[in-house]
């Protein structure tokens, strides 16, 4: 990818260096960056003002994971400046703005900081150069005699020039090709915890939602939707809404029928007030029985994500097969912030302000749904209240740009708690057979997953599944870590009727359930400690066995408390290795989780503090779906409506946390997701240790009495 | 029109005494700062005082809070400069932050009430808000170095 990108300079209004990234440089001109972006410099990634503004624009969207503060710190370190010392913008959508390792402009599969470390460093170096080289030809010295220091340039016989002041110069300078970014030995940020720069407004109301938007003129609706997946409205009588106060107004959209109204609460009111028949369409007999049924019963030919050795042969050999099936139910997202979203549509086009994690996508629905060109939409990134995958997702967007066209005056489009928890692209379901076989020797000699579940990216994606398995829902499944000979994980797409949608940790939240459980089993079967089962396997892969050896002498392995009962999981995620031991008791019949140990590799941290404050979030959200997260149907209608029935961790709920983080001199991993997956397993292991009961079935709430 | 006494002012406003609090704030007299979060009391991210006790805004109307006294996360402080504020930033405890008006209102009732609280007098008054981000081991040790901070500045 480096040899496709080169950077792009030009003259700031006002004597300042814009540094733009191309991915498009070396490409088919049809390819070219449109002349569109911030300031009106295609693809501009970093502005150094006149004014020593030093402006860092975000391609990312910022949900918590930490990119406004992740990403600056890259250019930071660079420039030698302090964070504080840099301003965020957030990017409009773009083609120069493609997320590298996603091929769109997505936040998402925890690549910011992957995607953006070495772009992010080599911008960085490259505008380094420029100005430690404007500053060299002004002072006739050798740039290689000049330092950076505080947002100036210094020579040896006490020169100073501030960033500001050798802007313009520098931005006529081309882009050294030769700038490399700091060794690792030379930083002063990278890996040194940093106070996040979105904190303050986030403590006083200030920090700015997208359901904070307010536009002049700005009115607010209510969506109703049909209550069966996939139903739609036969006829609304609207007389007694449209009576009601507020200036109400009823539109059609995509999505269902919006009233709009002065104020929110007035749209809510009269959307309560219609009368509308639905047709429940082809869901209206789904329930989850039947999902589970046809997920058990699906047909056809799986895809093979893996293959090594000869299966077949090592099963008629062996001494001993274990086989276990494992079901993995639908889960919500139940973000904080509900779903909303802002449009104002012109004459010229029509401006989103939205939180979303597909900048792309959410301008390209409002263009098909407008008629307009995607160039017209001009799409403003808001702060995300909480994401966790389900703003990857563009269906709640077009709905306020059509109610905005229809009335004239911008729309925010507000959903209810119930309207997020009813309407949620779903995590799939999944029903997994496992099978694995000891040979003679009675080392395990075989290991075969079988996934069935529905395809995400299939519907998201499509071209990227036509020909080869869906990634996504093989992961922790392909990456099978253990050194076991005989290796097939399949995959088999079966759709349930419902579509589904990516949901933090994705497949792995699926996969590394079924993976962990089975190898404890086998450890059981096998009659060896899990701990040392999985370490005895997990000689070539010596990052993994790093972090289940630190997260065993870290946790007391063995050495639980009286009452007390521990389990392991471990998993290769993201390019980050993640283990963790749950320390778990069970008093008549009930379990509960005392406390959860984590160690982490994930390559070089940027910054530490947030890399915990993710591993830790992560699990928290891992153990909310673990024991109690599940999402059922009733006539193709979702029951869950609400925190009440849609339970969630609290702090009264959160066992001790403790996290330890493996320094790393490898290439940066994601970290905003692999911890999620790995909390439910630890969980399961540790409860069939305590009670001899094996959990093949999440939540562990479907267990009567258990939780 | 009704009116309101919000962070020390008296506001009026034009909205139904049926409306929630958390819409008047919000919509009518924009103040955003206080969150929709559920709108059944369940989640917590709503949370400002009314006379001084946590008060759930969504399910809290209007005409049950005029000529109380209000006081909302922009209340707090001009400068960020409340204990509360103060250890949260110290100990930077937000991620998305959207449930984060709401927990720094539940735990300022807290302390006015409770100014040295035990981790379970925490779990007992926070088991209102839902944070999905899971900031929850930060924000109970950010109420303990409130707790701190309120004791050496004498100021709550």
């Amino acid at each position: 990818m480096d040899r496709r990108r080169f950077l792009q300079t030009s003259v700031l209004g006002g004597g300042g260096l814009i540094i733009g990234i191309s991915l498009t440089g070396c490409s088919k001109s049809s390819d070219k960056v449109q002349t569109r972006g911030v300031g009106g410099q295609p693809n501009a990634w970093l502005r150094i003002g006149g004014d020593e503004s030093i402006t860092i624009i975000i391609d990312k969207c910022e949900m918590g994971q930490g990119v406004f503060t992740a990403l600056p710190m890259l250019i930071a370190e660079e420039l030698d400046v302090t964070l504080a010392a840099i301003r965020v913008e957030f990017a409009p959508a773009g083609k120069e703005y493609t997320n590298t390792l996603l091929g769109a402009q997505l936040t998402g599969a925890s690549t910011s900081v992957r995607e953006a470390w070495t772009k992010l460093r080599t911008a960085g170096a490259q505008a380094r150069a420029m100005l430690v080289g404007a500053a060299a030809e002004q002072w006739q010295v050798d740039a290689a005699t000049l330092q950076l220091e505080d947002g100036a340039v210094v020579g040896t016989d006490g020169q100073r020039a501030t960033f500001g002041q050798l802007a313009q110069a520098a931005s006529s300078r081309t882009p050294p090709k030769s700038a490399r970014p700091k060794d690792r030995s030379a930083y002063a940020l990278i890996g040194k915890p940093q106070p996040r720069l979105d904190t303050p407004a986030k403590v006083d109301g200030s920090s700015v939602y997208g359901i904070d938007i307010r536009l002049p003129g700005m009115k607010y609706a209510a969506l109703a939707q049909s209550p069966t997946l996939g139903g739609k409205a036969l006829a609304v009588d609207s007389s007694a809404a449209a009576k009601m106060p507020g200036g109400v107004r009823i539109v059609t959209v995509g999505s269902g029928i919006a009233v709009i109204a002065d104020h929110y609460w007035q749209a809510c009111v009269a959307r309560d007030a219609l009368k509308i028949t639905w047709d429940a369409g082809p869901n209206a007999g789904l329930n989850n029985a039947k999902i589970l049924a046809g997920l058990k019963a699906a047909g056809g030919t799986p895809q093979s994500a893996r293959k090594e050795g000869d299966l077949s042969a090592a099963m008629l050999t062996a001494k001993r097969q274990v086989t276990a099936a494992y079901e993995l139910p639908l889960l919500a997202h139940a973000a904080m912030e509900p779903i909303n979203c802002t449009a104002d549509a012109k004459a010229d086009g029509c401006d989103v302000y939205v939180g979303t994690q597909s900048q792309q996508f959410a301008q390209k629905s409002v263009a098909t749904a407008l008629g307009l060109k995607p160039e017209q939409v001009r799409i403003h990134t808001q702060m995300v209240g909480g994401s966790f995958g389900r703003r990857l997702e563009v269906d709640f967007i077009p709905a306020a740009a059509e109610a905005s066209r229809a009335i004239g005056a911008p729309v925010q489009v507000i959903w209810s708690r119930e309207d997020d928890m009813t309407h949620d692209l779903y995590r799939p379901p999944a029903y997994d057979v496992a099978t694995a076989a000891f040979d003679t020797n009675s080392a395990l000699s075989a290991f075969q997953l079988k996934l069935t579940s529905p395809s995400i990216s299939a519907r998201t994606f499509p071209a990227a599944v036509e020909k080869h398995v869906d990634r996504f829902a093989v992961e922790a499944a392909a990456n099978y870590l253990y050194d076991v000979p005989n290796v097939s994980i399949e995959y088999l797409q079966h759709e349930v009727g419902i579509d589904v949608g990516y949901w933090r940790s994705v497949g792995h939240s699926l996969n590394c359930f079924v993976v962990e459980s089975f190898m404890d089993e086998l450890a059981h079967v096998a009659g060896k400690d899990p701990f040392e089962f999985r370490r005895s396997l997990l000689e070539k892969q010596p990052r993994a066995k790093r972090v289940l050896e630190e997260v065993a002498s870290r946790s007391g392995w063995g050495r639980a408390a009286p009452g007390h009962h521990h389990g392991i999981a471990v998993m290769e995620g993201y390019g980050t290795y993640v283990a963790q031991v749950a320390d778990i008791s069970v008093v008549d019949g009930k379990m509960q989780v005392h406390k959860i140990t984590c160690a982490v590799d994930c390559g070089q941290m940027v910054n530490p503090k947030i890399v915990e404050s993710q591993v830790t979030s992560g699990i928290i959200y891992g153990l909310s779906a673990a024991l109690w997260g599940e999402v059922t149907l009733a006539n193709g209608k979702v029951r869950q409506t609400n925190f009440d029935n849609y339970r969630v961790l609290r702090l009264n709920d959160t066992p001790e946390l403790e996290v330890h983080l493996i320094e790393s001199s490898e290439a940066p991993g994601g970290i905003g997701e692999p911890s999620t997956a790995v909390v439910a397993p630890a969980v399961a292991n540790a409860l069939f240790t305590a009670s001899g009961k094996r959990v093949r079935a999440l939540p562990f709430a479907s267990q009567q009495g258990l939780v | 029109m009704t009116t309101l006494n919000v962070n020390g002012q008296t506001l009026a406003t034009d909205a139904s005494l049926e409306t929630p609090l958390l819409w008047v704030l919000r919509d009518h007299l924009g103040m955003t700062g206080t969150k929709f979060g559920c709108g059944k009391a369940l989640c917590g991210a709503c949370t400002v005082h009314v006379d001084g006790s946590a008060t759930r805004s969504c399910v809290t109307l209007l005409g049950a809070v005029a000529g109380k006294d209000i006081r909302t996360i922009e209340g707090l402080s001009k400068d960020r400069s409340h204990p509360v504020q103060r250890a949260w930033i110290e100990l930077d405890v937000p991620q998305c932050g959207y449930c984060q008006s709401g927990q720094i209102m539940a735990a300022t009732a807290l302390l006015q009430q409770n100014p040295t609280p035990t981790d379970a007098e925490i779990d007992s008054a926070m088991s209102g808000n839902i944070c999905r981000c899971g900031t929850y081991p930060r924000i109970r040790a950010a109420i303990h170095r409130a707790a701190e901070l309120i004791k050496t500045s004498g100021a709550a």
